[in-house]
Order: C-alpha cells, then structure tokens, then sequence
C-alpha cells in the first residue's frame, strides 16, 4: 500500500483564521468559549465558541463574493483558499475534495436569504466549494456524526491507495447553529459554564463552530508531514445517543488501527481523545483507554478551547496533533481539575516540551460510531 | 486479475409519490414492518430513515447471513432531510419552541446505520456519504478496499435515500460469495435494473 501523508493544514477557528494563530492560543491556554446571549441562536443563553462574522466577511470578501456563499461555505472556502495559497503547485487534475460536515447550511432551513431550497443538501454545499475553486473532480461528502472529520481523512487516504488520485483536500466544518443547539440542550447536555473534561465536576458539552483543512499527499517533501499509519471505524451496536459502557467500539477502532499501523500500543507517544465532557462519553473513554493498556499516555481533549465542533472537531484535533507532533509539544487539556473517572488518566494537566513520534487521534459520536486514527511525525 | 468479491444478494424498493405526504409512508412502512412479522418494539420510535434501514436488512437477512464484522456502507442524496425538518418545525416558532430529544437524535444520516449496527449486532466499519446521485464507483471502491485491507469481511453498501415524496432503497450484501463479481457495472446496473 501507497504511503499517505498529511502535508499542510488550515483552521478558522474562534482562535484565530491560521493553524499557527490557533496553535499559538492553545500554548497560551486561551479558551474560544464565552457566554452568549443571542435570540437568533437560542431563547436562553449558553456558552460557546463562535467565530467573529466580521472577521469573516472581511477576509472572504477579498477572495469572492460574500453574497453567493453561505457562511459555512465561506469559511470552508477560506481554509482551503489559504491552504492553497501555500501549495500552489496543486495539480487540480488528480486532486480529489472530500467534505466533512454533519448538518452543512442547516441554518438555511430557518431562512433561505436568496439561496435556493436545495442549497440545504450536504452535495450542493460541496459543489459550491469545488466551483469557487474550480476543481476538476467530483467531491466526496462524508457525514457520520461527529467521527466525520478524522473519519473523512480515513477516506482520502483509501481513495489515493487505490491510485485515481495523488492529492486529496479534506474540509470540514459546522456552524453553532440555532438547530443543534436547541436539540443538545433538548437532551440537557449543555455545560452552563466551559466544559471540563475528564474532571470530577464535568457536567456537558459547549457547542463551537469552525472550519478546517488539510492537504493530503502520497509523496510529502514538506519538513512537517505527518504520515498515516493506521485507521478503523468500529460500531458499539448498543445504543444510538449513549456510548457502550464498556467502550466496546472504541477499544475495537484502536485495536485495528494498530493493526494497519502495525505498531504495538506501547509506541504510542499521545492521544488526542474525543472528550466532550459529557459524563458517559468521558467516562466510556477512560475504560476503553484502560483496556488498551494506554492509561498512563498523555492525553488531553481540546473541548474545552473550541467547543464541540461536530464534524469539524476530529480534522481540527488532527491538524493540532500534528503541530503537536513536529512541534514536539503537549497542549494542555484546558477544563481539567479534578479526575472524574473512574479509570485514571495521564490528562495533560500543564503544556510541555516533549519528544513525540506517533500519535494516537479518537472520536466518537451519534449513532454509536467510534473511529481511531494513527499519526506517525515523518522523519526528516 | 479474478474477482474475489461477489454481490451476493441484494434488496431493491421504491417510492415516488405525486406530493410530500410523509404520514402515507410513515403508515406504509409500519404495514412493511408487520408483513416481516418481527417483534422489535423498537421500530416504532424510529425515524423514516432508520425504519428504511431496518425493513431494508431485515428482507436482505432472509437471504444471507451477516458476519459481526460486516461493514455499513451507506448513501443517499438528502442526509437526515426529512427528520431535520420535523425538528425545524419544534424551533422555528419563539412561542411553540419544544425541541425533543428523540427526534434530535435522528437528524444525523448514520442514526439508520446504529440502528441496524445494534439489531444485527454489527461491531463494525461506518461510513455515510451524501450524494446528489448513487455513486456506484465511489461504493464499489471503498468497500473493495475495506475488504481488501480486512477490515471487514462482508459489507452492505448502497443507497438508501428518503425524501417527504418517497424513498428509494438499494443495498447489496458484498462477500467472497456469490456468482456476480462485485464490479462498479454490476453493482450499477443492479442499482438502475
């Protein structure tokens, strides 16, 4: 099989319109989240973290027109565009887009604007996108709850081993959207403060918006590659909005994925997990790392800086492991105090310097769907 | 090269009707469920979508069996469409606002895949792809490169699709069985047949 890497990556977060602004506000412990009080997005107020629109249409309004975009869209299309602009040699030819989201312009269900009724369809958001930039080949969209992100990286790389492609451009992105804010805090699973991951006092998620991008290759010359080891999605088949209190699909996603990578969970300098603060899924993280003997690796969850980003959060988390891993860096897993699981993890209580080579990325979401993904820092 | 994977069997329906009525399928689908004279009590709180995907395997299970590690390889063109809209219409007005928990749940396209995951104890690969058409090369590769890379070793892969004027269903079992030769023309013309 075809060696696959991930060779440049860009966030638009509410920390910051460059993977490198972004990394630098982790380093520095700046949370995305505040108090929100808007009667477009909700008839309470809550906490989250959501991107300056501003900002947004400003920066997009250098590169297109604002009016036939739909705010997603638009910031979809500036992470790419800026990923781009650092990789001009991309030959659109055998480049294949593929689209993570879960809920895509679901916003335009409330109100259309000018756009038209089909503009709501995950397909027509990522036709937008490959005609903005022109690209050549049909985009993929996957959505799978909140594994799609990672997920979708899982799928470029299967798509460049089978040779149709050498590139892949791998967007993700959801809104905090009216929409899913009203069904998470239907299910009561709203922090009213910054969610605390992993901690004794957790007590739900914060809901976040971004976008994200990565450029994957089968050759890299890039210094700061990450290459794919392994990846596997694997079902819990026990419940659709509960984790499996054993970690059932968790434990079997990074079984197999160790398997692809053929790595022993020993090597595994990290992990990035899920950790969305909600009780069962924190919880059900612990034991599955537990039963993997990966107890005692550093891991942190990045919740408590973005929110929950749907199907942004598991490609954002992965373009941050990356700069972890060729940084040489542990961000810390902002939100923890005291440990509220009942198998104790190596939370990363304070960011630091420290040799990494292969990394550990998992997610898990809806639908009871878990996905694990390897990275190992190319070596140069 | 030989071809080592077969589509096996596969279930194929459809529905087009001349105006959105989603409560004429909803009460059509329950008269499905009954025919399959199954007890699942768990059908009845199921969206459109996941009941699809539950009578879907159900007809496809008379016929083959499927291995723990079969993989879910879903698509359709409007997501969680129908069931977005229902949850819309819980929020859309300020002074009828009553967002349930039940419905929310269903508003993602994979739902349909736990459901299934969960009936036929699947412990196995997801993945759900949206498109504005089926595509037969898109499936057909990355099933074969699920199989290839044994991560599974059988999937359902195809179309399952539901709008407020109809569904349309496509799903193949894909295993080292059978005599047609799991090719993206096969499973194409299957698709259209």
């Amino acid at each position: 099989m075809d060696e696959v890497f991930i060779t440049d990556d860009q966030i638009i977060s509410p920390l910051g319109f460059s993977s490198e602004e972004n990394v630098k506000n982790l380093r520095n412990e700046v949370s995305g989240i505040q108090e929100i009080s808007d009667p477009d997005l909700a008839p309470f107020s809550f906490f989250g973290a959501k991107i300056n629109r501003e900002n947004v249409a400003e920066e997009f309004n250098a590169i297109g027109p604002l009016s036939k975009y739909t705010y997603l869209e638009q910031l979809m299309i500036l992470a790419i565009d800026k990923l781009l602009k650092k990789n001009t040699e991309t030959d659109f030819s055998n480049t294949l887009l593929v689209v993570s989201t879960t809920k895509g312009n679901i916003d335009l269900l409330k109100s259309l604007g000018d756009f038209p009724e089909k503009r709501v369809k995950l397909y027509e958001l990522a036709r937008a996108i490959q005609h903005f930039f022109q690209f050549k080949n049909e985009p993929l969209v996957v959505s799978n709850a909140c594994v799609s992100g990672a997920l979708a990286v899982g799928v470029a790389k299967k798509m460049l081993q089978q040779k149709k492609y050498k590139n892949a451009i791998v967007v993700a992105g959801d809104l905090l959207s009216e929409f899913v804010l009203s069904g998470f805090n239907s299910f009561q699973a709203l922090d009213d403060k910054i969610c605390k991951p992993y901690s004794k006092n957790r007590n739900g998620i914060n809901l976040g918006e971004a976008a994200a991008a990565v450029l994957i290759k089968k050759q890299s010359t890039k210094k700061n590659a990450i290459k794919i080891l392994g990846e596997a999605s694997v079902n819990d088949a026990n419940h659709i909005s509960g984790p499996s209190r054993t970690g059932e699909g968790l434990v079997k996603s990074v079984e197999k994925a160790l398997l692809e990578a053929k790595i022993s969970s020993e090597k595994i300098d990290f992990i990035s997990a899920h950790g969305t603060a909600t009780l069962f899924n924190d919880e059900m993280e612990a034991i599955a790392f537990h039963r993997l003997g990966l107890s005692r690796k550093p891991l942190h969850s990045l919740k408590a800086y973005y929110g929950h980003t749907l199907g942004a959060s598991a490609l954002l988390e992965t373009i941050i492991t990356k700069h972890s891993l060729t940084q040489n860096e542990l961000y810390k897993s902002l939100g923890f105090s005291e440990n509220g699981v009942s198998k104790a993890l190596n939370i990363i209580e304070n960011p630091k310097k420290q040799d990494l080579q292969i990394a550990l990325k998992t997610a898990s979401g809806f639908g009871g769907c878990n996905y694990a993904i390897i990275f190992e820092k190319k070596s140069v | 090269m030989k071809n080592k994977y077969f589509i096996t069997d596969f279930v194929k329906f459809s529905k087009q009707l001349k105006t959105a009525d989603v409560d004429a399928i909803q009460t059509e689908l329950k008269e499905e469920y009954k025919a399959l004279a199954v007890q699942y009590p768990k059908f009845h709180k199921m969206d459109l979508l996941s009941k699809l995907g539950f009578i879907a395997t159900e007809l496809l299970q008379k016929k083959v069996n499927f291995p723990s590690d079969t993989a879910l390889i879903f698509q359709n063109n409007a997501s969680s469409l129908v069931t977005d809209i229902q949850h819309q219409k819980s929020i859309q007005e300020k002074d009828a606002y009553f967002p349930s928990p039940s419905i929310f749940v269903y508003t993602l396209p994979n739902i349909v895949m736990g459901e299934i995951a969960i009936r036929h104890q699947l412990q196995s690969e997801n993945t759900f792809f949206i498109s504005e058409n089926f595509q037969a090369d898109l499936i057909k590769n990355y099933t074969q490169s699920l199989l290839d890379t044994k991560k599974a070793s059988a999937s359902i892969s195809g179309w399952i699709d539901l709008n407020t004027e109809g569904y349309n269903v496509f799903l193949a079992f894909i295993s080292e069985k059978g005599t047609l030769p799991f090719t993206t023309e096969n499973l194409q013309h299957k698709f259209t047949a």
